[in-house]
């Protein structure tokens, strides 16, 4: 191992350790509200299940809106709202308020996208079979759509840690802060390039895993 | 007795469906044929009220099904089965998990379903397979696996919207064996939408003919095969087979 990453391990295991609280919130929130959100969105589509234009046109300004957002624009926006929910707006617990907002509209936009490569006759026979409106979401949608489910939160994963490195902005740290602290500030161009090397091994990991886990879940 | 009272289907200016009645006997094997647009897959899905219609009732042994919402519409659907020119069968799951389908959402005891299932894939020559995904059988197969998930647990009614249409001939004879089987060994009502006059001929007993969203006339078909057929709806089909709309054998 490079000598300067010996000399900074604890810095970076500490750093590594944020991101991935950061990181896992973001996936949490993902799929508890972003994956029903997206659902929600989907079938209140015209010509869907629970077809309703005020609802569907409404959340989905919302969820542009946020996406429209330049993250760091947003970790500041949302810092009164940070404050409320955490009672600070500094740290990792507080970067983990702007992380997870991000995070449930990236994903609520790629479920719907992935649940719309449903066949729409899987739902008309989910219907005809008389399936209520869960039984469809949990035994025909979500078995059909699992595949492209997985490759979504594989690629929302992966931005959710590029927009963890901005979370030094509000001292939330992670590896990108770490990166930019100690690498670029501190004129250490070496230690910037092997934090960019993990970063990179940490992603190509996390979408081996994700396609790996899409394939052998996609029986279609 | 399905009856159907003056039924009337929009899509914006589009005139699906215009005042249309027609009465299906229990244990009848009922045709509904017509050209493309001619409106007879939404009078189909009608009857399961998929789609609703703007005027007019659907009636089910006496009962109106119109108005029906919620929990009992559901179980309403559950006694009428529908098959899909294009399978709908669910590429995730494996033969078994697609039939056991409509057991789970009846909520049968799940004591039991296995035999059902099995029983299900029996009748249709397909228990080897039970195992496999849709991906892994032929067109022929999906469309019995979707038999034997539409029978299993036990309709009174199977609405067949063209069930044979992208089948090749030797295999659509086997869907229409199968098909005269589950009418005959179960009683159950089918309901048979086509535009191949030959499929409508070799198994039906009468055959509503639909044109421009209403019905053209009632034919029966004699168990000779010859069909008595007013001269009208004759020279109709004809016109229909020269225009290459309805296929012909």
């Amino acid at each position: 191992m490079p000598d300067i990453l010996v000399e900074y391990q604890t810095e970076i295991w500490v750093s590594i350790g944020e991101t991935f609280i950061m990181v896992g919130f973001s996936i949490l929130a993902a799929l508890l509200i972003g994956l029903p959100v997206g659902t929600f969105l989907f079938l209140c589509r015209k010509g869907q299940l629970l077809e309703n234009q005020v609802v569907f046109s409404s959340l989905n300004l919302i969820v542009n809106i946020i996406r429209s957002f330049p993250f760091l624009l947003l970790v500041i926006f949302l810092i009164p709202f940070t404050r409320f929910i955490i009672g600070t707006a500094i740290g990792t617990a507080a970067a983990t308020v702007p992380m997870t907002v991000i995070a449930i509209a990236h994903y609520s936009r790629l479920a719907e996208q992935s649940l719309l490569d449903v066949p729409k006759g899987v739902m008309e026979a989910a219907v005809s079979m008389g399936a209520s409106i869960k039984d469809i979401i949990f035994k025909f949608l979500y078995v059909e759509a699992r595949s492209a489910l997985v490759l979504s939160l594989t690629t929302s994963t992966i931005s959710f840690i590029s927009y963890s490195t901005i979370m030094g902005v509000v001292g939330g740290g992670g590896i990108g802060d770490f990166a930019i602290r100690y690498g670029y500030q501190q004129f250490r161009t070496d230690l910037m390039v092997y934090i960019i090397i993990i970063m990179v091994i940490f992603v190509q990991l996390i979408q081996f895993a994700g396609i790996t886990l899409a394939r052998k879940i996609d029986k279609r | 007795m399905i009856t159907l009272n003056n039924v009337s289907k929009r899509f914006g200016s589009f005139e699906a469906i215009q005042s249309v009645s027609l009465s299906i006997k229990s244990g009848e094997i009922h045709g509904i044929i017509g050209a493309s647009g001619a409106g007879k897959s939404t009078l189909l899905r009608m009857i399961n009220l998929i789609e609703q219609p703007d005027e007019g009732n659907v009636l089910i042994d006496g009962e109106t099904l119109n108005h029906l919402k919620g929990k009992r519409i559901r179980q309403v659907r559950q006694s009428l089965a529908m098959i899909f020119q294009g399978y709908h069968l669910i590429g995730n799951k494996t033969v078994f998990d697609n039939v056991v389908m409509p057991l789970d959402l009846a909520k049968t005891p799940k004591k039991g379903r296995a035999e059902q299932v099995m029983e299900s894939l029996r009748f249709v020559g397909l228990e080897a397979l039970r195992d496999q995904y849709p991906s892994q059988l032929s067109g022929g197969q999906k469309q019995r696996v979707a038999f034997a998930r539409a029978i299993v647990n036990q309709p009174n009614v199977l609405l067949c919207d063209e069930p044979t249409s992208s089948l090749d001939p030797n295999t659509t004879a086997e869907v229409l064996e199968v098909l005269q089987r589950i009418n005959q060994e179960f009683g159950v009502t089918i309901i048979i939408v086509s535009h191949e006059m030959e499929v409508i001929k070799s198994i039906c007993e009468r055959v509503t003919v639909m044109a421009d969203g209403r019905v053209y006339e009632e034919i029966e078909i004699e168990p000779t095969g010859v069909h008595k057929m007013e001269h009208s709806a004759e020279g109709f089909i004809k016109r229909l087979k020269s225009s290459g709309d309805i296929n012909h054998a």
